[in-house]
């Protein structure tokens, strides 16, 4: 999904946010209990996965993502979650908060559950893979013109570009299907390094960008 | 695709969350009793800490600096550092010709085991969408100027890959303990914004 959390080689974004000294891990109350609700809203409250609980991260409103403090996005994860796999009515959070302001409003029943029907196959993310790598260390890849209205791990910024393989990563579950409970389809990894100019054009600062990339992004040059 | 459902703006993200875990927890679904030990551990016990313990570590003991270097999640989980989000860690080694700069331009990944979870400056939108564009503008705003020898390399973490930057260590700390060490290297280092500073004397 070419959405706002694609941020990658955005400009007029103003100045970086510097350091918090001694930053605490959590700014407020509420942005510790949502990050553990989130935790667990993963795999068992919902029987979603890692790269479904991103996919819902990435579906945050834009001005929300932009302009709210980032654990909104983990609470705006928790509700999607939660409402499409059928633990949560739509519109229960806000009857409750309302409930809890003191108006009389009736609350959405709790719906049918609707959790997927899709086991991984082991834990976290890395798997075995019986092919070989397509590609190796040192070679010239390209990466192919990805478009979807789902979930991907191809930067649009390094879509249509060529680069160097610069090593091999570990085979990996593939998010694009994994977060639709399609299928894990595990691929090799590669990390790709692009240099500015390809990605940029001339006038870019000379510097190179190593993107970790799954083995059907690329293609070989 | 689900278009989400606008809600009141006058309803706060601590008030949503604060409903929500209303509804979990009066369902059964969660236990504030798990919720809060969850939050203890991300306080307390996961952090940079750990990462910089890694680099001093790497530092003093060559043997131990080459393993990091081959296979920073094993090298990691010697000194007990595993688990979520540190399923493949790579480590990336500072020198005087190569500067390493670590981001996740499509959301936030971070080597939790090494580092805990990342600061507002690493998850805020202008870091991700410029540090793949103008490093050296971005590093500076950060308060590092590098000479122009100095090769940048910046690593999108888009796959589960994280990675942990293995900063210079600083001239002058040659009588050092590992303790000692451990104690200069910060976060900012460890991601690569900063370098690690002489200690004051």
């Amino acid at each position: 999904m070419d959405g706002v959390h694609d941020l990658g080689g955005m400009q007029n974004m103003g100045a970086v946010q510097l350091p918090e000294p001694n930053e605490p891990v959590f700014h407020e109350p509420w942005e510790a209990r949502i990050f553990a609700i989130g935790a667990l809203c993963q795999s068992r409250l919902t029987g979603a996965n890692l790269d479904a609980f991103r996919f819902a991260i990435d579906r945050t409103p834009p001005d929300e993502y932009l302009a709210l403090p980032y654990y909104n996005r983990w609470l705006r994860m928790a509700e999607t979650l939660l409402t499409e796999t059928g633990v949560l009515a739509p519109g229960a959070i806000d009857a409750r908060v309302r409930r809890r302001l003191g108006e009389r409003v009736a609350e959405p029943p709790a719906p049918e559950p609707n959790k997927p029907d899709y086991k991984a196959t082991g834990p976290g993310s890395l798997r075995q893979v019986d092919d070989p790598p397509r590609f190796a260390a040192g070679q010239r890849v390209r990466t192919v013109d990805l478009q979807t209205s789902g979930h991907t791990r191809l930067p649009r910024y390094v879509r249509r570009r060529e680069g160097v393989v610069d090593r091999v990563q570990p085979a990996m579950v593939l998010p694009d299907t994994n977060a639709h409970f399609i299928a894990e389809n595990p691929q090799h990894v590669y990390s790709v390094r692009f240099d500015s100019t390809e990605l940029w054009g001339p006038e870019a600062e000379r510097f190179t960008t190593c993107v970790d990339l799954y083995e059907s992004y690329l293609e070989a040059v | 695709m689900a278009i989400q459902t606008r809600t009141e703006e006058s309803f706060t993200p601590a008030m949503r969350t604060e409903a929500l875990e209303d509804i979990l927890t009066e369902r059964g679904l969660v236990d504030p009793k798990v919720l809060a030990g969850l939050i203890k551990n991300f306080e307390e016990n996961v952090g940079p800490m750990n990462g910089a313990r890694v680099v001093a570590r790497a530092w003093v003991d060559p043997e131990f600096r080459a393993r990091l270097l081959a296979d920073a999640t094993a090298a990691s989980a010697e000194l007990g550092y595993k688990g979520a989000q540190g399923e493949c860690i790579v480590a990336l080694e500072n020198t005087d010709r190569v500067h390493h700069v670590v981001v996740c331009t499509l959301c936030s990944c971070y080597p939790w085991p090494l580092l805990g979870l990342p600061p507002g400056w690493y998850k805020d939108p202008a870091y991700r969408a410029r540090v793949v564009r103008e490093p050296r503008t971005v590093l500076a705003e950060f308060g590092l100027t590098l000479g122009a020898g100095v090769e940048v390399r910046v690593w999108d973490s888009t796959a589960e890959v994280r990675y942990l930057v293995l900063p210079q260590r600083p001239a002058g700390t040659e009588g050092l303990t590992e303790e000692e060490l451990a104690a200069l290297v910060t976060r900012d280092a460890m991601v690569g914004i900063a370098s690690v500073a002489a200690p004051r004397r």
